[in-house]
């Protein structure tokens, strides 16, 4: 029990420490969701007709931004080999570093989205619900994402690859979310949509670790 | 372990079958296919549809392929991670490109059937969404097999991708029944007796699944063996090199 605080304190203090951290996705995500309605037209009403896809679209590339150094850095240096020796399985490492990714990047991230889907013209009253779906779709992008990071272990273009294996797995939770989200402003029941992504999640929680624990001994071996 | 894989794992007995197979299914996709376009321009018009009822022997079997080569990617994944087998490693390989062209097939088709049918070339509905991401799961195995050096590592960590990406079959599948879609359910083989195709339309549709499904094994097979030839060679120039 010890061992795994100990490494989910290292890793929490290295993703939000390192490289900018949530400062760094943060950032980026507030440029996406500005360019976005410049390239779609300024106009209000069309603006706030695609808010929240365009909130949470951006959120699912802000995901995209740190996942090419969760398991790069320590593959690079051979810290990944120590903990594949060690005594917590190889599992739960992967667990606890998207864990550790979702709670420094997701987790800002989930807060900002509602500023920014309001700033952009979405209803208040979508906030809390946009809060959620971030919150609980950060995980399935954070471990999906993971997924692709150790895929991408030891490939020639880390990041780039992980994007385009990553981007067609990310598909279900952004339409899952996108849905109950429009589904609320058009005052829909939304519970369908919302209950999938939380599914989509769940899943990805629970099967992606022992894939990612079988690409890292892949990349390791 | 499944009895057919079993037979064909000892690459040796592999090579000896596929040299004869390879042509034979090849000769019969061609004559499957030939007959399937020839009936194809001879089955009356629909009364709705008109000329552009055709275009389905074309698209269906090619939406079908799409599928069925990811499920052979993905049951050969599986059984070259779990018995690290060189063969089905080669066998996933030669799969996804096969498979890539049959869902651009199936997804250019489906478009141009669209456009007079539906008046749109394109509907970001259900089944044609997860089509498309079945597309870009198959670039994305491509992708990640181009990118890393070392053969086994690469075909490994591709495979553990073609099992997750596995769960879209279903979705694809499934997508028509699940969700309000512009694309129609299936009028084949599960359909009610009143949905179903007559037997006018549905005889030649499944002359040309049998077509391409003959092709796609001529052409899997093709490709497994000049994978085998190419490691062959690989080895040996690798040898001649060190030697």
């Amino acid at each position: 029990m010890r061992a795994l605080s100990a490494l989910f304190g290292r890793e929490l203090s290295l993703a939000w420490g390192r490289g900018g951290g949530p400062l760094l996705a943060l950032a980026f995500y507030a440029a996406v969701a500005t360019l976005l309605p410049l390239a779609s037209g300024r106009e209000p009403e069309r603006l706030a007709a695609i808010a929240p896809g365009v909130a949470w679209l951006a959120l699912a590339l802000s995901a995209l931004l740190s996942l090419e150094r969760l398991f790069e850095r320590d593959y690079e240096d051979g810290a990944l080999d120590l903990l594949s020796l060690g005594p917590i399985p190889l599992e739960a490492v992967a667990a606890i570093k998207c864990l550790a990714q979702w709670l420094a990047t997701g987790a800002p991230l989930a807060l900002a989205a509602p500023v920014a889907a309001i700033a952009l013209g979405a209803p208040p009253a979508a906030a809390p619900l946009l809060f959620a779906c971030a919150l609980i779709g950060g995980l399935a992008f954070a471990f999906v994402g993971g997924l692709g990071a150790s895929l991408a272990l030891g490939s020639r273009r880390g990041g780039l690859l992980i994007a385009v294996i990553v981007l067609p797995l990310f598909a279900p939770p952004v339409i899952f979310g996108a849905g109950a989200l429009s589904s609320l402003t058009a005052g829909l029941p939304w519970t369908g949509g919302f209950l999938l992504l939380c599914a989509y999640s769940t899943a990805a929680v629970g099967l992606s670790p022992f894939a990612m624990a079988a690409a890292c001994r892949n990349a390791l071996s | 372990m499944i009895p057919v894989p079993a037979f064909l794992a000892n690459p040796q007995r592999f090579m000896v079958f596929s040299r004869w197979a390879a042509p034979m299914f090849g000769a019969l996709a061609v004559a499957l296919i030939a007959a399937g376009l020839w009936i194809t321009f001879r089955v009356p018009e629909d009364y709705q549809q008109h000329d552009t009822v055709r275009i389905m022997f074309i698209h269906v079997p090619a939406a079908w392929l799409a599928m069925f080569a990811y499920l052979c990617l993905g049951i050969a994944s599986l059984l070259g991670l779990v018995f690290r087998h060189a063969l089905a490693d080669m066998a996933a390989k030669a799969a996804a490109p096969l498979g890539a062209a049959f869902t651009v097939l199936a997804l250019a088709t489906g478009s141009l059937w669209g456009k007079p049918m539906w008046g749109t070339w394109w509907v970001w509905d259900a089944r044609l969404t997860s089509v498309l991401v079945l597309l870009l799961l198959y670039l994305g195995y491509l992708a990640l097999r181009a990118s890393i050096d070392d053969e086994t590592k690469a075909g490994r960590a591709a495979a553990i991708l073609a099992l997750a990406g596995l769960i879209n079959l279903p979705i694809i599948h499934y997508s028509v029944e699940w969700w309000n879609s512009l694309h129609q359910g299936s009028s084949t083989f599960e359909a009610d007796q009143g949905d179903r195709l007559p037997a006018v339309y549905l005889t030649p549709l499944l002359i040309m699944g049998l077509g391409y499904m003959s092709a796609f094994g001529s052409l899997w097979l093709v490709g497994i063996r000049a994978e085998v030839w190419r490691r062959r060679a690989r080895v040996l120039s690798l040898q001649q090199a060190g030697g």
